[in-house]
């Protein structure tokens, strides 16, 4: 993972001591029936662990010399398979639900100022409903998701966005959007509630890591379709072994019969489906993504082509000075010098930025202003340029035909190198500034698009996993193209606006691609609604963050990557342990029907290639193997299969090997060491 | 000798491919509306076919309709068969004067016939008359399998177009398939088998004189016509009881080559038209790969099971341990496991061999091949549709595994198929081991059941496995002409049948309507090597997964008995 992906790791909910804890109640409390016949696999061996316990009672009471014991034991583990699934969900849904608490906590005692006419009422923000308006000062919690109506002040997010410089909020369109939870640090905001208590997305995201409300996602459901169908076939296998046993004048007991079948059936994935959902909706929840719906995430992971806007995700947010290129007859040190006088009071980043490239490559200092007698100009959108004006001095900067205007003014020419200068800079996506002193033109300073750190390697590793990045920019296609160029982006849409961003997305989709894009602009909505994963940016507009269905609370772009990394993550881990359960049955086979059969047909003894000590340790072995084995591969539901960014081929080629041919290999070693230990321990 | 064999077992497979693949192109080409050399001869008599009938063959059809039309058209064919069989005593073509068939078995050939199984629940010789050999059976070998590669065609359709409802034409496929590729072949077929001496003729029953001088009568009849399409349309259901064993019906070594060959040859030539259909010719492959690996691997097993035969024989001296037992002499023990691979494999079921008379594990694999779904070339049409089945299996399962929601040919794999792919497979499997086990505990189940213990288990798996596979060979040991065995096998096939071909129309309409994702670094390759190892570990794991416990009751036991000097 990126380093920006540990960054945003650092929120980390363990697993603790009381969410374990907390967990194996809720194991027990999900046995109801109502909430087991959710998960169908599961539901089977609950079914099959009643059955047992009933026939041990009914044993119990009739006497004879049935093996209680060895039923009992079968029964026992067949309860806690059932358990450990239940545990498994719980631990995913309770590491969420912590996650969400952590954020919710800050809304649940709060109170609000109701503003109702002009009289302020004090209420329970859950009691505020969508449309009431409350006034939020220094120092109050905001009391849900609204829009600023009036006022302005600064309020700190960092409850939710983890990011800790204050951000002002007011009436405008880019800044009126505030979340329940937030404070407000100076000055005060009337607040229109956007949402009804229980619908903020806090709570939205809460209800999704809960189970109970948690809706299948479409590949969920057709893999337990397959589970079911596996299931069944299995069922009529061992149904259909009873009236065969009988033929061949054997009696196998019915509960022998329930442990063959809960060995068979899919129970690891299907104990470990919906915690692996859980987990991934948890995973994109810890980098500070609320994803609307579980299919999103799900979605993610079938993305094959990115949008990707190229101010702040593929490039700093701001142009940075790299280089001076002097005119004819004009030192480098000189034009650094001049450049940097008139940048000193300049505080944008770019201004910034001309400051340190003057420091780094001439040791130029910072000065005294007041000493020098300097007296800044400005930028001002009607000049185009700002600068310094000291004794005997005039230096300005700005864009070319700006300082040309003011140089012919006073007299100066531009020289055809500085022009020629100019158009290079253009050409290669970057923005000269022209540097004059009075009629003198100094030279150009070259500002350039920073390509993020990593983002090259980044791409690369993207299009080695197949997916097509393509950036989206307003600038001309002669800049944008540098610039994608140097980042290494696939394709650039240039000169990109709401409509032609939609149609892109459209051509795409039409070719049967899957594209996801972030956006915050209202303008970005349409192409939002319009992409098959759309992560909308926190800082973004209202209007946006409907479009979108995901929405990143930190408002940082290059997230989307990791977002896609989390879906691929999530099908991965699914795939990975299906295959593994289900080459798991080879070697319970090779347990189960020696052992069930070795009294009617002393043969079949070769095929208890395990050489496991009796039928019934061997049973056992196999019914333990299988419960144990769900509770072993929690934690690698809950982290996800590891991934990384190279070709299917290549990804398939480890996986088959890690779970296809791990899955053949290491039931048969372990089977054989739980029947040492039973047999050592003599429990059967 | 091992090795002269082993190199006529390698010969076999490879002319099989050799001729496969031109008329692999040849058949895509006729689906497609290509122009082929047939055309001038054959495009009047298709225009014909479809004025006399009335049917609009370039209207589209949605995979409702297509179904719907398809079980009309087989309904239509079965009830035909039933009262051509049960009438058959009135009508002419009938020189023995065979009375009309017994309704019980009336209905399971007529069900055997008309779903591609041609179980037999009588001798031919002794219950059929010529009438009903040309005019039923011989009809219902050639509809059976142009059925079989209609329903191909259609899911071939769900696979290519993108974005429509309509998979095509029912008597389109129809009339093309027999055509162009069944009518040709059979007739070309009958002329090389007639003239290796294969009988064709309507005449009565000859009685001869044995040099014993015992009185003998030789069944005769338009048997080489009738083998032709049983070989080429994968049915299997033999002129003579005897099938394939019978000197009218496979008279030369030359024959037994060439019947072998036909057998596999449209199964194996529509692997490689699915890959010129679908546009790389790498998927045929591939699939044409997985089917081979589990060929090889089922061939030589029985062979060397076959081969190594019984030690109990071996012990008392009198024959070599091989066993030859019910085998034609004529043919030997390599034909004979060839014949049953490749007969099981597709859903032939014809036979040159008893199988009952196999070693247990020689037999083992036959019945395997067949409750696998008979995907190893399979039937005509149907082996590579029920192959189809376990790609979109094995793409989903593994699929899964590179991070993305599964895609076939750039069709996403979602809940409807997988829900209509798992119904493919479940339906047989249940009606087979519904079937056996109902047997096996009733009495009119167990009564017919000639040897005891697992053979007999073995026997009785075989024939449901023979019925729900729609493969049609039986493991003989089994009196199955009882209205028990004639009834609930004929209605194990019609459900193996179309449990099947339904759902895998449900996948065709559902693919059609999808939109067709590009391949890319990030798709899971399906025409790789590895793709044909991973298809073939699915298909054995789930299919031997399925029948594991009911086999280890039945051959597998009986193998290890045997080595250990028991036999039943």
């Amino acid at each position: 993972m990126s380093q920006d992906a540990h960054r945003h790791t650092t929120r980390k909910t363990g697993l603790g001591r009381d969410l374990i804890l907390a967990a194996v109640k809720d194991a027990f409390v999900k046995l109801d029936p109502r909430v087991q016949i959710r998960n169908p696999v599961m539901f089977v061996v609950a079914v099959g662990a009643v059955l047992t316990t009933l026939f041990i009672i009914r044993d119990a009471a009739g006497g004879g010399n049935r093996p209680v014991f060895f039923n009992f034991q079968i029964a026992a583990w067949l309860w806690l398979t059932v358990l450990f699934a239940n545990f498994a969900e719980a631990v995913a849904e309770g590491r969420g639900r912590a996650q969400a608490d952590q954020l919710r906590k800050s809304r649940t005692e709060t109170m609000a100022k109701q503003l109702i006419g002009d009289k302020q009422r004090i209420v329970p923000a859950a009691d505020l409903r969508k449309g009431d308006v409350a006034l939020v000062e220094a120092g109050d919690t905001m009391p849900g998701d609204g829009q600023v109506i009036e006022g302005i002040a600064s309020v700190d997010e960092s409850a939710v966005t983890g990011e800790s410089a204050p951000v002002i909020r007011e009436p405008s369109e880019e800044r009126r959007d505030v979340v329940g939870g937030t404070r407000v640090l100076s000055d005060w905001i009337k607040v229109r509630i956007t949402t009804d208590p229980g619908e903020s997305f806090l709570d939205h995201m809460i209800g999704l890591v809960e189970g109970a409300k948690r809706q299948k996602t479409p590949n969920e459901i057709a893999l337990t379709i397959l589970l079911v169908g596996l299931t069944i076939i299995f069922l009529l296998a061992v149904v259909t072994l009873e009236p065969f046993a009988m033929y061949s004048k054997t009696v196998v007991s019915v509960p022998v019969l329930i442990a063959l079948l809960v060995c068979l059936i899919p129970t690891t994935i299907g104990g470990l489906l919906s915690a692996i959902g859980i987990a991934g909706m948890d995973r994109v929840l810890k980098h500070n993504v609320v994803a609307m719906s579980g299919r999103a995430v799900e979605a993610a992971g079938d993305v094959d082509t990115l949008l990707l806007d190229k101010t702040g995700t593929i490039t700093l947010g701001n142009r940075m000075a790299t280089e001076f290129r002097p005119s004819p007859g004009v030192g480098e040190e000189e034009l650094a010098d001049a450049a940097q006088l008139s940048s000193l009071a300049d505080d944008t980043p770019e201004g910034r930025s001309i400051v340190v490239l003057a420091k780094n490559r001439f040791q130029i200092r910072e000065r005294d202003i007041h000493g020098i007698g300097a007296a800044f100009i400005p930028f001002s959108a009607h000049t185009r340029m700002s600068g310094v004006d000291l004794p005997g001095r005039e230096i300005r900067k700005g864009a070319a035909d700006a300082i040309e205007e003011y140089v012919k003014g006073k007299g100066g020419t531009f020289s055809p190198e500085v022009t020629a200068d100019v158009e290079k800079i253009a050409k290669q996506g970057g923005t000269p500034l022209v540097v004059a002193d009075a009629h003198n033109v100094l030279g150009v300073i070259y500002l350039k698009d920073i390509i993020k750190g990593g983002m090259k390697e980044r791409f690369a590793q993207m299009r080695e996993a197949g997916i097509k990045t393509i950036m989206v920019t307003g600038d001309n296609p002669l800049t944008a193209a540098a610039i994608a160029a140097e980042a290494g982006v696939d394709d650039f849409l240039a000169e990109a606006n709401p409509e032609n961003k939609l149609e892109l997305i459209r051509n795409y989709q039409a070719d049967g691609r899957l594209v996801a894009m972030t956006g915050d602009g209202t303008n970005d909505a349409p192409a939002l609604a319009q992409a098959d994963v759309a992560v909308a940016m926190h800082s973004g507009t209202q209007a946006a963050k409907e479009a979108g269905n995901m929405v990143d609370l930190d408002s940082n772009p290059t997230k989307l990557l990791e977002i896609v990394e989390i879906g691929k993550q999530l099908l991965m881990t699914r795939g990975a342990l299906t295959t593994f359960s289900v080459a798991n049955d080879v070697a319970k086979y090779f347990a189960i029907i020696p052992a069930i059969f070795i009294a009617a047909y002393p043969q079949l003894a070769v095929l208890n290639v395990m050489r496991l000590a009796r039928p019934q340790s061997a049973i056992l072995s196999a019914v333990i193997f299988n419960a144990l084995i769900i509770i072993a591969l929690v934690p690698l539901a809950l982290r996800g299969v590891a991934y990384r960014p190279i070709s299917a081929d290549a990804v398939l080629r480890r996986n088959i090997l890690i779970y296809g041919a791990g899955g053949l290999i290491v039931p048969f070693i372990f089977i054989k060491l739980i029947d040492l230990s039973i047999v050592a321990l003599g429990l059967a | 000798m091992v090795a002269g064999e082993t190199l006529r077992m390698a010969s076999y497979v490879g002319v099989v491919l050799v001729l496969a693949a031109p008329l692999g192109i040849y058949m895509a080409r006729v689906f497609t509306r290509d122009k082929t050399f047939l055309d001038p001869v054959l495009c009047p008599i298709e225009r014909l076919i479809y004025r006399l009938c009335a049917v609009d063959a370039d209207k589209e059809m949605n995979w409702k309709e297509y179904a719907l039309v398809l079980l009309i058209f087989n309904g239509f064919g079965f009830v035909a068969l039933f009262l051509i069989q049960l009438l058959q005593g009135l009508l002419p073509l009938n020189p023995q004067n065979l009375a009309g068939v017994e309704p019980t078995v009336a209905f399971n050939t007529a069900a055997s016939f008309m779903t591609n199984t041609n179980w037999q629940a009588y001798g031919g010789e002794s219950t059929m008359s010529y009438l009903t050999q040309m005019a039923g059976l011989t009809v219902q070998n050639f509809l059976s399998a142009a059925v079989g590669i209609a329903v191909l065609l259609a899911l071939i359709r769900g696979l290519t177009r993108k974005t429509t409802d309509e998979i095509g034409n029912f008597w389109f496929d129809l009339t093309r398939s027999l055509l162009w590729v069944l009518i040709p072949l059979s007739v070309a077929f009958t002329i090389f088998l007639a003239s290796q001496g294969a009988i064709q003729n309507v005449g009565a029953y000859k009685t001869v004189t044995t040099l014993e001088g015992a009185k003998q009568t030789i069944a005769m009849g338009p048997a080489a016509s009738q083998v032709a399409i049983k070989m080429l349309g994968t049915n299997g259901g033999g002129f003579f009881n005897a099938n394939s064993a019978h000197p009218f019906e496979n008279p030369t070594p030359l024959t037994t080559f060439f019947e072998l060959v036909a057998i596999l040859l449209i199964p194996a030539g529509l692997v490689f038209a699915y890959g010129k259909m679908v546009g790389d010719l790498r998927q045929g492959y591939v699939i044409l790969g997985a089917m081979l690996l589990l060929f090889a691997t089922g061939l030589g097993v029985t062979y060397a099971a076959e081969h190594y035969g019984n030690p109990q024989i071996a012990a008392v001296h009198v024959a070599q341990p091989t066993a030859m037992e019910g085998k034609e002499v004529r043919c030997g023990v390599a034909d004979s496991a060839l014949w049953a691979t490749a007969t099981t494999g597709a859903s032939s079921g014809s036979v040159n061999s008893m199988h009952d008379s196999f070693t247990p594990l020689g037999g083992l694999v036959p019945m395997l091949s067949i409750q696998l779904g008979e995907v190893v070339f399979g039937g005509v049409g149907a082996g590579l549709y029920g192959m189809l089945v376990f790609v979109f299996l094995t793409v989903f399962i593994v699929g899964l595994m590179v991070g993305r929601t599964p895609e076939y040919l750039g069709k996403k794999i979602e809940s409807w198929e997988v829900k209509m792919a798992v119904l493919a497979v479940l339906i047989p499997s249940a009606t087979i081991l519904l079937g056996a086990a109902t047997a096996v505990i009733t009495r009119a189940g167990t009564s017919p059941i000639l040897n005891p213990g697992p053979h007999g288990l073995s026997e009785v798996l075989y024939a449901f496995s023979s019925a729900g596979g729609n493969n049609g060979s039986a493991f003989a040991g089994l009196n199955a002409a009882t209205p028990f065995y004639t009834i609930l096998t004929g209605l194990g096939m019609l459900i193996g049948r179309f449990g099947v071909i339904v759902p895998v129309l449900a996948i065709a309409g559902s693919l059609a309507k999808k939109k067709a994702v590009p391949a890319g670094p990030g798709t899971f390759h399906t025409n790789s090597g590895l793709f044909a190892g991973l298809l073939a570990g699915v298909i054995l794991i789930i299919g031997a997964l399925t029948f594991f416990p009911a086999l280890a009751l039945g051959p597998i036991v009986e193998q290890l008995a045997m080595m250990a000097g028991t036999s039943f």
